[in-house]
């Protein structure tokens, strides 16, 4: 069923630190890798390996540059992948009930078999966390890593998410944001953790740290363009400077 | 947003089929033979099912399609789909009967009126629904799609019909459509993306930092995202198309009945109207979608 549910029993998520972020890409990579070889059908690439190459992704890596008014611009990297919004939008399009929230952890699916294509729900998202798979045909997105949270095989540090866990910087953290002592929770009451574009509405559970406030430097430093005294030469360098001095 | 074809193929024809079927089941006057009335009722549920068949084109998996009629709670694509199957079964008894028994069941005409107009308007709410695309966001879509379902279902049943003088109402109809979207255009142009509140900015919510610019795009080349929402090239002509749209899609159609209404050739004629009106439309319908702005593109470097 396409409606959503009032409220979840867990909210599960990610919070991903724009300050710690290196924008090395491995959990796109990760997420990728896990999600070809997993369960569900593999996400597809047309011309992996030619000129025009394009497939389907649940993570992608944004590279900005913000530029304050008084300072020199900085890079932010910014991994995006599905928030697995409260008020999902890409939900509620759905005409066959492919897409769906889960009562019980709030994660937004989608049931391969019963999805047309259609695309509205990519349409819906303002994320773009939806893509459609070029080789099945049907929308693929994040699942949170529903068959490894949740697995009984797998042992117990690796029942997290693929990004999570294969993040070097510790960029990215999961938990149940429903659980005010969770590390998720606390980090968002401590950063100050952000939704996306909020005026959206659609009240992600995934929420972004800022960076932390750059260091500034004290005094401008010596203009660099002044030009720094050069020794006079002797000798056979001198004869060279003088003679060129000549030629103008 | 990405023209697709066999959308705008869709919602055009399909438009002008619902429209007809909703002046038909109305009691527009078909006083003719029965092979008459036959070939009127193919035109109308014949527009409305090869715009319903097109449609399917759009998607991945159309062996599927059926599955589409299960969310009508929640999915206005959903209700659409109901919405267009049920008028196209009222609507075929409707002629059956009338073939039959050469009488119009009223009941039945009333129901597929009714049911043709939500169809339309279920359609135009799949894209007013979406905070995505400002531009769409708005009451005005479904008034401009109704209107041309409806102008463009005159000009065609006027052409077959037997309605006296229909010339007159066909240029009050064609004139409101072009009035609201008209409306619609100037609305769309102080409706983009910044002007809804969404910029770069509070995508990233990195505005409290500076002004903020995308250096480098997560890959080298296109994917799903950027060929379906990220769609830039349409817009090209964008200004020689909305005058293509405006010259065929209302000011031809209009001079058409005018002639005819004034110079009393046969109504037949208005087919010219209907036609040129359907090609002006296609032209409209496509920078409907290659216009628009949607939330997305604002995390691939466009403000």
């Amino acid at each position: 069923m396409t409606s959503l549910p009032a409220t979840t029993e867990k909210r599960l998520g990610l919070v991903i630190d724009l300050d710690t972020c290196v924008g090395c890409h491995a959990c796109a990579v990760n997420c990728k890798e896990w999600n070809t070889g997993a369960g569900a059908s593999p996400l597809a690439d047309i011309d992996a390996y030619g000129s025009d190459v394009s497939g389907a992704w649940l993570n992608r890596i944004h590279t900005f540059e913000v530029t304050p008014d008084d300072a020199p611009a900085q890079i932010v990297h910014f991994p995006k992948s599905c928030l697995h919004c409260d008020d999902a939008p890409c939900v509620t399009v759905c005409p066959t009930g492919a897409s769906h929230k889960r009562p019980e952890d709030g994660i937004v699916l989608v049931t391969e078999d019963l999805c047309i294509g259609c695309g509205l729900c990519a349409w819906a998202c303002p994320y773009g966390a939806r893509e459609m798979d070029p080789v099945e045909n049907v929308m693929k997105k994040c699942t949170l890593c529903v068959d490894r949270i949740y697995s009984e095989t797998l042992p117990e540090e690796d029942r997290i998410p693929a990004c999570v866990r294969t993040c070097p910087s510790s960029a990215r953290h999961f938990g149940d944001f429903n659980d005010p002592e969770s590390d998720v929770s606390r980090l968002v009451a401590e950063r100050g953790g952000i939704d996306l574009m909020p005026e959206m509405e659609t009240h992600p559970v995934n929420k972004y740290l800022p960076p932390r406030p750059k260091t500034r430097p004290q005094a401008a430093a010596p203009s660099a363009a002044a030009p720094a005294s050069v020794p006079k030469a002797d000798g056979f360098l001198g004869w060279l400077d003088a003679a060129l001095d000549k030629l103008g | 947003m990405h023209p697709a074809v066999s959308v705008i193929f869709f919602t055009v024809m399909s438009g002008a089929g619902l429209g007809m079927i909703f002046l038909l089941g109305l009691g527009f006057p078909v006083d003719a033979s029965a092979a008459w009335v036959f070939l009127v009722g193919v035109v109308g549920g014949g527009l409305a099912v090869a715009g319903l068949l097109a449609s399917t084109f759009h998607l991945g998996h159309p062996e599927r399609a059926w599955r589409a009629l299960s969310q009508w709670r929640s999915s206005w694509l959903s209700r659409e789909g109901i919405a267009a199957i049920a008028t196209l079964i009222l609507f075929g008894i409707y002629v059956l009967i009338w073939l039959a028994t050469g009488s119009r069941h009223q009941v039945l005409g009333l129901l597929s009126a009714l049911g043709a107009a939500l169809t339309v308007f279920t359609t135009s709410m799949i894209y007013a629904q979406l905070k995505t695309v400002p531009q769409w966001h708005s009451r005005l879509t479904p008034v401009v799609y109704c209107g041309f379902a409806l102008g463009s279902g005159w000009l065609l049943a006027s052409a077959l019909g037997t309605h006296e003088a229909p010339e007159y109402w066909g240029i009050g109809l064609i004139g409101l459509a072009w009035a609201a979207k008209w409306m619609w255009w100037a609305r769309a142009s102080r409706s983009r993306l910044g002007d809804a509140g969404s910029t770069p900015e509070t995508a990233t919510g990195l505005g409290f930092i500076g002004k903020v610019r995308l250096l480098e795009r997560p890959h080298t080349g296109e994917n799903y995202l950027t060929r379906e929402m990220v769609h830039r090239i349409g817009r090209k002509h964008a200004s020689r198309l909305r005058m293509l749209a405006l010259v065929l899609g209302g000011i031809v159609p209009a001079l058409v009945l005018a002639i005819v209404g004034l110079s009393g050739a046969p109504a037949l004629v208005n087919l010219l109207a209907a036609v040129s009106m359907l090609i002006g439309l296609l032209a409209e319908r496509w920078l409907f979608f290659a216009e628009a702005e949607h939330a997305v593109s604002l995390y691939y470097g466009h403000r």
